[in-house]
């Protein structure tokens, strides 16, 4: 069994299930977890983060909607086996719909498309500068 | 499946009433009974264990008719509460001897290791326990006859924060088997709820909800805002309300309603299990 980390905060707006669900994502995403890696099982993670069996199932079942994880009964979860390529457009996917609300946002406060466009390219170098 | 079934349940005091309860205590999980003081919890309670009868209604624990399968039911459950069910004058030990037998499932190498690792010393005579005590010495009886639900009446009560903690793990050891149950009744939110699936809300003898605890934590909010947005109309939208000269803090039990009535002039907060246990029992408005 892989060792995933994750760390609650009380201080967090976010629900406890989403922290769950966002850094397994975030180690799937990123490769620290690998397709066929098992994940703890539902009761042992609540367990350990002392919260509920609920919670947990949650986490796991939004995670599951994503594809993920897989999860077979009786046998626990484990990441997916679905390749590369399918992270890659997932993680394209959340940047589109991150992109979206930037195009939303910009329009409420009336700025052109090359406006966007300027500011990104601004943005864009001064953090390749550093 | 349920491990605990209550239907219909009615029980009158003269200056009390549990109304009509019925309630479903979902197997393999841990479900929180929460309520002020004095509105039925430990009534309920005492009806589950058959140490008070209904005047109408059914109690059913896993699956067994009680009071008729009691003895049945009590080889299977674990009792935690302050109230000592056991001899004064005895030591821990003696008990030990008294009741084990009774136990099918009993193992004396797990109550030593639950009294080691509780601080409990046999030779102490239960009548000089503490109130903390008691409640480790009935979580160790509890966890030594592999009991498949725990019936827990206001458990942190007397328990100091570093062992409410440690408990949280034993609790979260037993639930590791899905076939488990436990129900813990509390007038105060602690660390317990944390672990909690269920949440059932209890006042005035009557159940307010009984919900996943996700689920009370997203249909619930407490607003916050201007003494300006407040009219009769949208006063009546809250459960309960206390403005002062700087504000308004209201309970509602439509999130959604309310980030649509409020949009950005108000701040929506997820309440606490103690804002809605506070706002709910007092309704109505508060002035302070």
């Amino acid at each position: 069994m892989e060792n995933i980390k994750i760390i609650l905060s009380n201080a967090s707006s976010d629900p406890i299930y989403i922290q769950i669900m966002n850094q397994i994502r975030q180690s799937i995403l990123s490769g620290e977890l690998r397709a066929g890696d098992t994940l703890p099982s539902i009761r042992q993670l609540a367990k350990d983060l002392q919260v509920s069996v609920i919670t947990t199932k949650r986490a796991f079942e939004e995670l599951e909607k994503e594809q993920l994880i897989d999860t077979v009964v009786g046998k626990g979860s484990y990441v997916s086996g679905a390749n590369k390529n399918f992270i890659r457009e997932q993680r394209m996917k959340r940047l589109e719909e991150k992109m979206l609300e930037i195009i939303r946002e910009s329009k409420e406060l009336n700025m052109s498309r090359q406006d966007v466009i300027d500011h990104l390219t601004l943005l864009y170098e001064e953090e390749q500068t550093t | 499946m349920n491990a605990i079934e209550l239907r219909n349940l009615t029980k009158s005091y003269p200056l009390f009433t549990v109304d009509n309860v019925s309630l479903n205590v979902k197997q393999g999980y841990i479900t929180g009974l929460i309520g002020p003081n004095g509105v039925g919890k430990s009534t309920l309670i005492r009806m589950m264990l058959g140490m008070v009868r209904p005047d109408s209604g059914s109690v059913k624990i896993l699956g067994c008719d009680m009071p008729k399968q009691e003895v049945e039911i009590k080889q299977r459950i674990g009792i935690v509460s302050d109230e000592c069910f056991y001899y004064e004058h005895l030591t821990i030990i003696d008990m030990k001897k008294m009741i084990a037998p009774f136990y099918k499932k009993w193992s004396d190498r797990k109550f030593n290791g639950y009294l080691e690792q509780f601080e409990l010393s046999p030779k102490k005579k239960i009548g000089d326990l503490s109130k903390g005590m008691k409640i480790k010495l009935a979580l160790a009886v509890a966890l030594s006859h592999e009991a498949e639900l725990l019936i827990m009446d206001e458990p942190t009560s007397g328990l100091d924060p570093v062992f409410r903690r440690e408990m949280l793990d034993l609790l979260a050891d037993m639930m590791q088997n899905e076939r488990n149950s436990i129900i813990f009744s509390t007038h105060i939110t602690t660390d317990l709820d944390r672990i909690a699936d269920y949440i059932a809300f209890i006042h005035r003898g009557k159940i307010v909800f009984n919900e996943t605890k996700e689920g009370v934590f997203e249909r619930y909010a407490l607003v916050k805002g201007d003494l300006e947005l407040l009219d009769s109309d949208i006063r009546n939208e809250f459960i309960g309300i206390r403005e002062t000269s700087v504000g308004f803090e209201g309970l509602v039990d439509h999130r959604h309603k309310a980030e649509q009535l409020f949009g950005d002039h108000a701040v929506l907060e997820t309440p606490s299990l103690e804002d809605i246990m506070y706002f709910t029992s007092r309704g109505g408005y508060v002035h302070a």
